[in-house]
């Protein structure tokens, strides 16, 4: 069965015809040719797909395209300005390349949307499972940025370099 | 027309500098197209989805394939199996020869394809397929009352046993004698990009040209090896790979998903069929490394001389096409012994055909090795490192030949210093942190320098001091793009902005596998040999349009030499007293390679490498059901890699030097021996904390808690 709905990506609003089976995922990817979130798995268990769905990070597998009529999502490609220019890139992307924190570059995506996200929780005050006081704000440690970031798998091992990655935007 | 070139070394200006990836904005933007994210721009117009039905049996004949359902479901285009699968012209390559013939050879095995108008009616098309199976009782436990196959050789081409001397006579003469066995777990590559292709097949001036874009560490390997399975010349055979999200091994050869696509896409001329392997099917059909039991005898002096080396291994291939994992080859290169014996000897299992994953051989024989080298300094007494150094040999144990530039001992003393080592304490368990045991441990790690052959560049003059440098060679996420550039610019002696590097693309010069730490050595050599043949041929101000295509010749010196990477690792441990827990603050290693092109992709190489090893080590495990005979391990929430949380201080360093006989750019190749030695480095830091030996990988909390 076949519905259509509208979502805003990366700033252009898209209507979009998806099998009710569809994951917002393979709407963006193989529907909508937006391939800036990646498919590691499919089962949200490597981070890959990650987009920020309405100013949060999400995973789009795990997400049915029907049940986000009207979502305004931004992906990694979104981030940079959707222009070509590397002097419009959005300072976590910055980071990233600053500290090569990325090899294959196949996760890299779905990290940098996710470290967006990690940022935006912590100046909300968020607390993760490493927080010790859960009443104050949380201090963005390695250890925060370790926890917080371990939805997100790379296989290349670039951890060191994704971790002063974030440490960088977060000073920035 | 291709020539051969005697390179000279390089005079390096960019080489051994930082250059930012060349590709890193297309990556961090997402922007950068990996195999099925082709599109129009790219000739991949309304594309077909293709779905692999597998077998649910290990063993047996397919009797049935009923294709009624999934044909009726909306968007299903068609069915095939092995009846209606196009034919192939040979079918010698068991894995690559699919839906040829009913037989089913493991659990898992491609039995039907499923194509479909969307992704979705393919996937629940392939669901609808029902097969019927005569089951034949099959064998799928490795055990080593069962692995006693000998192979002719090991991978690549290695002899598959060896001896020297009298090793039963030296172990009975020894003072000291370690005699365990040593055991490493499946493992599976799992690059985060899974396996992809998309194929289409047309024509070109009259003749049928099967094109594809396929995530594959070596886009020319891709076109040989389909070629003559599709009665085709290899030039009617077009892949491209311009961005491969890793592979480490797995992508390193066509596996059988890649012939699906081909021959999917033979059935509906025309239009571009497109495949994404599942997270879940790649645990059966991308490959994987076998497990590994080494059995293993050290006989020493009271003063930790070796007198004597056995490592015996056992490992398993699949009944359906053969692969011996080379686990004991460092074994007979790394330390003196007069007395020395290796072995391997398979079970042929109905099961999933195993392959390469980064460091094949080294990776698990060094576990093995190297654990048993910690266990003879503590039953000699002697500091771990201080055994190495009385163990190391004049020229290499294996050849004879004069090592070129051997400078294991020069990694362990930097890497002592660096690490703190000289405030080790001499016992285990001697350190407690609270509830945490704590210790150190360090292991050797080696690799051998490989240049392949089969490579050339061409480089053409683009005007107005620019030029064209290509090559069909591969960037998994190694950073080749990035290094052949430099090299490019350094061997026309042009800054790195002047080179416009083309790779990726079989219709480009042949280029070898990224693999075997191989690919730098190779294709940069190449790169050289055509810049400076260009130089020579067409001066320092080229007319626009010029060109050179050329291959470099072998080093008349090489044939005198043993080529080997070496490198030290170092590993802190924390041991938590009641749960287990296993927690790794630091690991360091310090790498002798030759001249590092780039130091900030080849950092990220060794860390890369670490950071897998760190993960073979205490949590990376495929675990086969023998009774069915497939991995009920096969998602990322069963097989665990290391994530963010698990990677603490680690950190890498190289030694500065230059390999000129081997290369003209002095390097020697980085990919594989960040891996090496640090599973072992890891288990003898436990073992430093708690006291407690284990002599397998992953090391799971559990191991801790049984005494």
């Amino acid at each position: 069965m076949d519905e259509t709905i509208r979502l805003t990506v990366d700033g252009a609003e898209r209507t979009v015809e998806v099998d009710t089976r569809t994951t917002l995922l393979d709407a963006l990817r193989e529907r909508l040719e937006v391939t800036a979130p990646k498919k590691g798995c499919d089962h949200g268990q490597c981070g890959s797909c990650t987009v920020l769905l309405n100013g949060r990070r999400h995973l789009t597998c795990l997400a049915l395209a029907v049940a986000h009529d009207g979502a305004e999502i931004t992906t990694a490609d979104g981030l940079a300005g959707g222009g070509p220019s590397a002097d419009r890139l959005h300072p976590v992307q910055q980071a990233f390349l600053d500290h090569d924190g990325y090899q294959c570059g196949y996760c890299t995506p779905g990290q940098v949307c996710s470290a967006v996200g990690v940022l935006d929780e912590v100046k909300n005050g968020h607390p993760s499972h490493v927080t010790a006081d859960l009443e104050g704000d949380p201090d963005l440690t390695d250890d925060e940025i370790r926890e917080r970031m371990s939805g997100n798998l790379c296989r290349c091992g670039a951890y060191p370099g994704i971790l002063a990655a974030v440490r960088q935007a977060a000073g920035a | 027309m291709s020539v051969e070139q005697q390179t000279t070394p390089v005079r390096v200006r960019s080489i051994g500098t930082h250059l930012d990836r060349v590709d890193g904005v297309a990556k961090v933007t997402g922007r950068a197209p990996y195999a099925v994210e082709h599109g129009e721009a790219d000739g991949v117009v309304d594309p077909l989805h293709l779905w692999l039905v597998q077998s649910t049996v290990a063993k047996g004949v397919v009797v049935d394939v009923d294709t009624e359902s999934a044909r009726d479901h909306p968007g299903v285009i068609a069915v095939l199996d092995h009846a209606s699968a196009p034919r192939l012209a040979e079918s010698d390559d068991g894995e690559l020869a699919i839906l040829q013939e009913p037989t089913v050879h493991f659990r898992g095995q491609i039995v039907a394809l499923v194509l479909a108008e969307t992704s979705e009616a393919a996937r629940e098309g392939a669901a609808l397929v029902n097969v019927s199976y005569d089951v034949e009782p099959h064998e799928a436990e490795l055990r080593e009352d069962n692995a006693s196959y000998r192979p002719d050789s090991v991978n690549p081409d290695m002899e598959t046993d060896t001896e020297e001397g009298d090793v039963d006579a030296a172990i009975a003469a020894a003072d000291i004698v370690v005699e365990q066995t040593y055991r490493t777990a499946y493992e599976h590559n799992n690059p985060l990009e899974p396996h992809a292709t998309v194929a289409w097949w047309d024509e070109e001036d009259g003749r049928e040209i099967l094109s594809m874009f396929d995530s594959s560490q070596g886009v020319h390997g891709v076109a040989q090896t389909l070629a003559p399975m599709l009665g085709l010349e290899v030039d009617q055979v077009r892949v491209r790979a311009p961005y491969v999200g890793g592979g480490f091994g797995s992508k390193g050869e066509a596996h059988a998903h890649v012939m699906a696509t081909a021959l999917a896409a033979r059935t509906v001329r025309g239009r571009p069929v497109k495949l994404a392997v599942t997270r879940q099917q790649m645990f059966a059909l991308t490959g994987y490394r076998t497990a590994t039991i080494s059995h293993v005898r050290l006989g020493a002096g009271a003063d930790g001389r070796l007198a004597a080396i056995e490592h015996r291994v056992q490992e398993q291939s699949s009944a359906l096409k053969e692969y011996a994992e080379q686990t004991a080859s460092p074994t007979r290169m790394m330390y003196a012994a007069p007395h020395r014996r290796t072995s391997h000897r398979l079970a042929l299992l109905d099961v999933a055909v195993p392959s390469w994953m980064r460091a094949p051989g080294e990776m698990p024989g060094m576990f093995a090795h190297e654990v048993a080298m910690d266990e003879l300094a503590v039953e000699c007494g002697l500091d771990p490192i201080e055994l190495r150094i009385r163990n190391e040999p004049e020229l290499d144990p294996e050849t004879k030949k004069p090592f070129n530039n051997r400078r294991l001992l020069d990694c362990f003393r930097r890497g002592a210093e660096r690490f703190g080592w000289s405030s080790r304490p001499a016992h285990a368990r001697a350190t407690q942190d609270g509830d945490w045991w704590v210790g150190t441990g360090v292991a050797s790690a080696t690799y051998p320098a490989m240049r392949m052959p089969g490579n050339a560049a061409r480089v053409r003059s683009l005007g107005a001091g620019r030029y064209a440098v290509a090559i069909g060679s591969v960037d998994i996420g190694t950073g080749a793009r990035t290094v052949l550039t430099q090299i490019a610019a350094d061997a026309l002696g042009v800054e790195p902005g002047a080179i416009d590097l083309a790779i990726a693309d079989t219709r480009l010069p042949p280029a070898s596998v990224a693999g075997g730490s191989s690919g730098t050595s190779s294709w940069g050599s190449a790169v050289v040999a055509a810049a400076q043949r260009f130089r020579a041929d067409h001066g320092e101000h080229p007319d626009p349009g010029v060109e050179t295509t050329a291959s470099a010749a072998d080093d008349p010196q090489a044939d005198e030499l043993a080529f080997h990477s070496f490198g030290s690792v170092f590993a802190e441990a924390r041991v938590h007293r009641w749960t287990g827990e296993i927690r790794v603050p630091r690991l360091l290693g310090v790498y002798s390679v030759g001249r590092v092109i780039n130091p900030t992709t080849a950092r990220s190489q060794f860390i890369g490498g670490l950071v897998m090893g760190l993960s073979a080590g205490l949590f990376e495990e495929s675990y086969r059901d023998a009774r069915f005979g497939h991995m009920v391990t096969q998602d990322l929430a069963s097989y665990h890699v290391a994530s963010h949380a698990d990677v603490l201080d680690i950190d890498a360093e190289w030694l500065e030097e230059s390999d000129e006989v081997f290369t003209p750019m002095g390097s020697r190749g980085i990919g594989e021996i960040g891996i090496v030695g640090t599973a072992a480095a890891v288990a003898n830091a436990t073992y430093h904390a708690t006291g407690m030996r284990v002599r397998s990988i992953p090391i799971t909390p559990d191991r801790f808690l049984e005494s």
